[in-house]
């Protein structure tokens, strides 16, 4: 009994971490897609805020400038997908794919740089990192059972940007389906002609919706660098910009969905790192390489299988020319 | 302009072969990093220490360098044979593709490789005893533990890394049979060397299931099984370089990889006319792996630890412990769980 419980709470715990820098990329994947911008640089938005933000830190030795730092380069680079992909017009695809190249690329080349370390920045000390901090009674429920531990581990204990993650997902939702800047937004995605008769500037939305990706995306990436780890490294963000953009699919553009997605997927990936090694009854001990296409198989179950369609927002891809 | 350039490329050539032979006595050593470069805080900065020792003892500067993509191995070495390099160092398995293919073309030059073997005339290869060193480490972990129970994350699913799981395991095992040890790999491709946010991951589930001593063989993902280590007060074990440094207090003690002495004693055999191909393997007889013992974790090692480690490394010396190599295994497969 104690050792089940001790299992949820390690998993609900361990789901809760890897899903955050998932869940914000997806909803900065969500502004951005829903104006009609295809966003596959989220990956590479989220590495260059790891980068800036990590390298901020470690200068100033504040982890809310490394923060800024890395909002701030998120969205410039956001800015430079709205430039080549809404002015003038062109694939935003190949657009995406540059940039998420680009900071491959660069990143590790400035830390060589600026830190003459391989491709890394020096381990940013604890003084400018975001710490998990213990929300207040944690200690004193924490001796009550089965909602002690649950409340003790799984809802205390996280670094603020969890938080902020979390309390993300309500507010893109009430942006976007519950504000006139919402509307306009969804309806540059569906149809930009209706609102450019309307007198709503497209080109003006769909930047704005961008740089809120940014945000999101800088939020992401700090999260990587000086939230759950302690300095920047040459390819950390390890594919979850694609994977928050796969959740973004399996939660059709929709934030509650998708949030449940990111869950998923983080919590296959908590599941499948405890039945590493772990003999099964009657199967055996499977091997490493099987446990880890789980999350994958899995989501190609479910997006065939049992999620039904996801009808994408109907300009997306498509660059807005005014008239032919 | 293209002319004078040809013109001065020709003299400089013309130079080069009228002293090479006259310089052929000496040695004119070189070194080709591996991906992550010569200051990555582990297998490639051993590398350029031993490269750095040389250069230091013996006064003759070397060529070096430091590859960024794939499709530079091959080049580099060539370049560095064409410009008169007597001895080349490939460091890491991921250049014996490469070493295999230029070697023929200039077998005049030595080539050495780290952590390969690659079998022709002028080819020395250098294997490790890394299950021994990890056997080591294991012991320290087997004592440091409070719980019973200790982890090890590895970093891609090769049997290169297996066989550090299972020396430690072995070295576990040998204070205590009944330590639990949990083991994860990161992933099965090389990046799985670079993912340290995974790494503190698949720490923490092991911190949360009990363990107190996690040896993370995994390059740089290692960074951040330490820094979880270090987060949840609780104790890591570093690899190839010494990483006791990185976090004072909470790294018990680093298996230490050698492969600084490799590439010195390359150079230097190469010097003094004692370079010989073939395979040479270094375990801790030969001091090619060990464990670091320093003012960074002295706290954290009492002195019945030390003797215990260093007891167990005798007994490997003298062959009275057989560390098993999963390697030279069916699969790879550690038959220890």
């Amino acid at each position: 009994m104690e050792d089940t419980l001790g299992l949820i709470v390690s998993l609900a715990a361990a789901t809760l971490r890897v899903a955050t820098p998932l869940i914000l990329a997806a909803l900065a994947g969500m502004f951005s897609e829903r104006s009609g911008v295809v966003d596959i640089g989220l990956e590479g938005k989220m590495l260059a805020a790891a980068f800036f933000s990590a390298s901020t830190a470690l200068v100033t030795g504040s982890a809310w400038l490394g923060l800024c730092a890395g909002v701030a380069s998120a969205v410039a680079l956001a800015m430079v997908h709205g430039l080549a992909s809404i002015t003038y017009n062109g694939n935003q695809m190949v657009s995406g794919l540059a940039l998420n190249v680009l900071v491959a690329g660069l990143t590790p080349l400035l830390a060589t740089v600026w830190f003459q370390q391989a491709g890394r920045t020096p381990t940013v000390p604890n003084g400018a990192r975001f710490l998990p901090v213990s929300l207040p009674g944690a200690e004193a429920f924490g001796t009550v059972p089965l909602l002690g531990p649950l409340y003790r581990s799984v809802v205390s204990g996280h670094n603020v940007l969890v938080y902020l993650a979390i309390a993300a997902v309500p507010l893109a939702a009430w942006i976007l389906f519950r504000t006139r800047f919402g509307l306009r937004l969804r309806a540059v995605g569906e149809n930009p002609h209706a609102l450019d008769t309307a007198g709503v500037n497209v080109a003006w939305m769909r930047y704005r919706a961008l740089a809120i990706g940014g945000v999101l995306c800088g939020f992401a990436g700090t999260y990587l660098s000086i939230g759950q780890g302690a300095g920047f490294i040459q390819d950390m963000t390890a594919g979850r910009g694609f994977l928050a953009l796969a959740a973004l699919i399996f939660g059709k553009w929709l934030p509650v969905p998708t949030l449940l997605a990111c869950f998923l997927f983080a919590f296959t990936d908590a599941v499948q790192v405890r039945l590493q090694g772990v003999p099964l009854p009657g199967i055996g001990v499977i091997p490493v390489q099987f446990i880890q296409a789980i999350p994958y198989v899995l989501t190609v179950l479910l997006l065939a299988g049992f999620v039904g369609k996801a009808v994408a927002p109907k300009a997306i891809g498509l660059p807005y020319v005014k008239s032919r | 302009m293209r002319r004078t350039f040809g013109r001065a490329a020709l003299v400089a050539s013309a130079l080069l072969a009228g002293f090479g032979p006259a310089m052929a006595q000496d040695v004119a050593p070189a070194i080709v990093f591996d991906m992550g470069g010569k200051f990555d805080k582990s297998f490639n900065e051993a590398a350029y220490t031993g490269a750095e020792r040389f250069k230091r003892e013996t006064n003759i500067q070397y060529r070096e360098f430091e590859i960024t993509n794939e499709g530079q191995r091959e080049q580099a070495l060539r370049n560095m044979a064409r410009r008169g390099a007597t001895v080349v160092v490939a460091v890491g398995f991921s250049q014996r593709s490469a070493v295999e293919r230029v070697a023929p073309e200039f077998p005049q030059v030595k080539f050495s490789i780290i952590d390969s073997v690659i079998d022709m005339p002028n080819v020395n290869s250098t294997l490790f005893r890394e299950h021994e060193g990890s056997f080591l480490v294991g012991v320290a972990a087997g004592l440091a533990t409070r719980s019973n129970r200790v982890g090890f994350v590895g970093g891609m699913d090769i049997p290169l890394i297996r066989s550090f799981g299972c020396g430690f395991i072995q070295g576990v095992r040998s204070v205590n049979p009944q330590i639990e040890v949990f083991q994860n790999m990161t992933g099965t491709t090389p990046a799985a060397f670079r993912d340290p946010t995974r790494g503190g991951e698949l720490a923490r589930s092991q911190f949360d299931r009990g363990a107190d001593v996690i040896y993370a063989a995994a390059g740089a993902t290692g960074l951040g099984v330490l820094q979880a280590a270090k987060d949840a007060g609780r104790l890591g074990i570093g690899v190839d370089s010494n990483q006791n440094h990185l976090h004072p207090g909470s790294v018990l003690t680093s298996m230490l990889k050698r492969v600084d002495v490799a590439v010195f004693n390359a150079f230097k055999s190469a010097q003094d006319g004692s370079w010989r191909p073939g395979t040479t393997v270094l375990g801790l007889k030969e001091e090619g792996v060990g464990w670091a013992l320093d003012e960074h974790n002295r706290r954290l090692i009492s002195a019945d630890m030390e003797t215990r480690i260093n007891q167990a490394r005798q007994q490997i010396i003298a062959g009275t412990i057989q560390v098993i190599d999963s390697r030279t295994l069916e699969g790879g497969n550690c038959p220890i769980r």
